[in-house]
């Protein structure tokens, strides 16, 4: 074969490649996104969203308690998240050259990598371990670690989006820099912070292996905030590694809730963006 | 008027303080929490396999072992394909059709880990079952592939792994694939190249964000914990067979640790979560560095990149 040739069939076989392998990792999302709806919409009913589990042996019942678990600790994780993210986030983007930002932007890398099952080790022995009791804040606040460094580096990069000049027409005003960036700069950047809060709650409330010893689980309903707590990620997974097929049935129905709950938010997020974008080119 | 800006500067800089502290704080109490598994086996912990809670002998090379290797079994598959993909969205798609592949892409990244979990329990491990059930006997002479025919076991892990690293690996290779400089590709195809040599350039440009963007996709796979807990069939043994269910260290921890009755079992197994901690950390160091250093060449010696690569 002459080398022209072989070369131009070398490169067609490469460019294969690269579309076949964008098809190899359809595949998967396909069938999972398949599994997951056709078995999930079979197992849903009322009785999912209105009952607690019925006790071993018998069938139906729901996850009443774990959905409205899972509200009660990702909500505790974002009161926790929302300002510190938030506001790290400023001092990130204000202070952009500053050793102690490179700092924290390093700390908030570094957080991002961490494993969700050592942060769970970590809140277990700040927050279980003292009191001896399994709780709703421990998991929340295992959630609420693992938000932080979404929502901190999100505002910054935000933040830096907003035109100088409107910050700059702040300070010239007279205005402090507290006051440009809290009614001028933040306000601006809201969509983004938005976006911030949606992206990290489509990651925390897929989250399991941080509740397995923080907020446990619970087969009673329950608000109360010092007491175990079902979720529904621990919940699917105790059914999901059950005996009873009548459980991996309500395990797919979970399944399926949580997928659509991350498919919201990372929607949700998505408009936010461009909203923030359209505002840009104009 | 400077005391607020004071103010302000000290009052968000607390607020990033806590970021600081949360992950010093991990470092720390892990190391406290431990110290009665650390100070009883030293380092023979991570030497030993003997893993006996009753007896109270505790030895972490098993699931050292079982990290590790599902670990770069799942970057074997996974690389060649995230690259492929990052390629080709970058490189080779149509316009119109990038938007549409970056977003799928996405959503495998955003899919629960516990849902890769109850699907590979129900769907993926049945599936690598028949597989191994049809393995030829001449094959099942080698170690890769002894064993009986669980379907759970280490294959499963790495598949669901590979799956769940793609996205991550191959939305940081686009990255790096975007900053480098178009003139790179330009002067490849100045020169005659085909296709695959002008990529080929361009790769090899990017090379150390490339394997940083591997090193990543490979931390956190180690870390991945609810997935790889429900196929691998969580049994703490040394095996090269891809068949042999085994355990890694996210696992076990996920596993056994409501169980832990006595000190000494939890402290052995936070340590499992120190070390875990520690390696995540200096890999995640280690793929930041790389790719940090690749946005800044890129920045800095253009010029004298493509003369180097000229003369390649």
């Amino acid at each position: 074969m002459n080398r022209t040739t072989w070369r131009k069939l070398l490169s067609s076989l490469f460019v294969t490649f690269c579309a076949l392998s964008v098809l190899i990792a359809l595949v998967p999302l396909a069938l999972i996104l398949f599994y997951v709806i056709s078995r999930g919409v079979q197992a849903l009913n009322v009785d999912f969203f209105t009952h607690v589990p019925r006790p071993v042996g018998e069938s139906g019942g729901g996850m009443a308690n774990a959905i409205v678990g899972t509200v009660i600790l990702v909500g505790l994780g974002s009161i926790m998240a929302v300002p510190i993210g938030i506001l790290s986030g400023v001092y990130m983007s204000e202070y952009a050259g500053s050793r102690f930002a490179a700092v924290i932007r390093f700390a908030a890398d570094t957080l991002n990598g961490v494993p969700s099952i050592v942060i769970g080790v970590f809140a277990y022995g700040i927050a279980v371990l003292p009191f001896k009791q399994f709780s709703a804040v421990a998991g929340g606040l295992a959630l609420g670690i693992m938000m932080i460094p979404v929502m901190a580096r999100t505002t910054e990069e935000l933040l830096l989006l907003v035109p100088g000049t409107m910050r700059e027409g702040a300070l010239a005003l007279g205005a402090t820099r507290a006051r440009a960036v809290f009614t001028v700069v933040l306000p601006a950047a809201l969509p983004g912070i938005i976006t911030g809060v949606m992206l990290a709650l489509a990651r925390i409330a897929g989250e399991t292996a941080p509740l397995l010893f923080t907020s446990f689980n619970n087969r009673y309903f329950t608000t109360k905030l010092n007491q175990p707590i079902s979720s529904l990620t621990v919940q699917v997974f105790t059914y999901a590694i059950s005996p009873y097929a009548d459980w991996h049935r309500q395990a797919w129905a979970g399944a399926l809730v949580l997928v659509t709950i991350v498919l919201v938010c990372s929607l949700l997020a998505r408009l936010a963006t461009r909203r923030l974008e359209a505002m840009h080119v104009r | 008027m400077r005391i607020r800006e004071t103010w302000f500067r000290v009052g968000t800089g607390l607020f990033g303080l806590v970021l600081v502290l949360i992950v010093v704080g991990i470092g720390f109490e892990l190391s406290r929490q431990s110290l009665l598994s650390i100070q009883k086996f030293g380092f023979s912990f991570w030497r030993t396999g003997t893993w006996d809670p009753v007896s109270g002998e505790f030895g972490a090379l098993p699931f050292i072992w079982g990290t590790l290797y599902s670990s770069i079994l799942a970057l074997v598959i996974a690389t060649p394909v995230a690259l492929g993909i990052a390629i080709f969205i970058a490189e080779l798609c149509p316009a119109g059709l990038r938007q549409p592949l970056v977003f799928l892409t996405e959503l495998l990244a955003a899919i629960p880990s516990i849902v890769y979990g109850l699907w590979g329990i129900f769907v993926l491990v049945p599936i690598v079952r028949s597989l191994e059930v049809w393995t030829p006997p001449a094959l099942r002479q080698l170690p890769f592939f002894s064993g009986p025919p669980l379907g759970v076991g280490i294959l499963s892990a790495a598949l669901i792994l590979a799956i769940m690293v793609i996205p991550f690996t191959s939305s940081v290779a686009r990255e790096v694939l975007r900053s480098v400089p178009a003139a790179q590709r330009e002067g490849a195809y100045a020169l005659g190249a085909t296709r695959f040599e002008a990529i080929h350039a361009t790769l090899f440009y990017a090379r150390t964000g490339i394997i940083g963007a591997i090193m990543l996709g490979f931390g956190r796979a180690l870390g991945e914990t609810m997935a790889v807990t429900m196929v691998i069939g969580n049994s703490p043994r040394i095996s090269l067979s891809l068949f042999t269910p085994q355990y890694t260290m996210a696992a076990v921890i996920a596993n056994e640790f409501t169980e832990a009755a006595d000190e000494l079992y939890l402290d052995a197994l936070i340590e499992i979560g120190l070390v875990l901690f520690i390696i995540t950390l200096i890999v995640n160091l280690l793929s930041r560095l790389l790719i940090w250093s690749m946005a800044n060449t890129g920045r800095r010696s253009r010029a004298d990149a493509i003369g180097v690569e000229a003369a390649a």
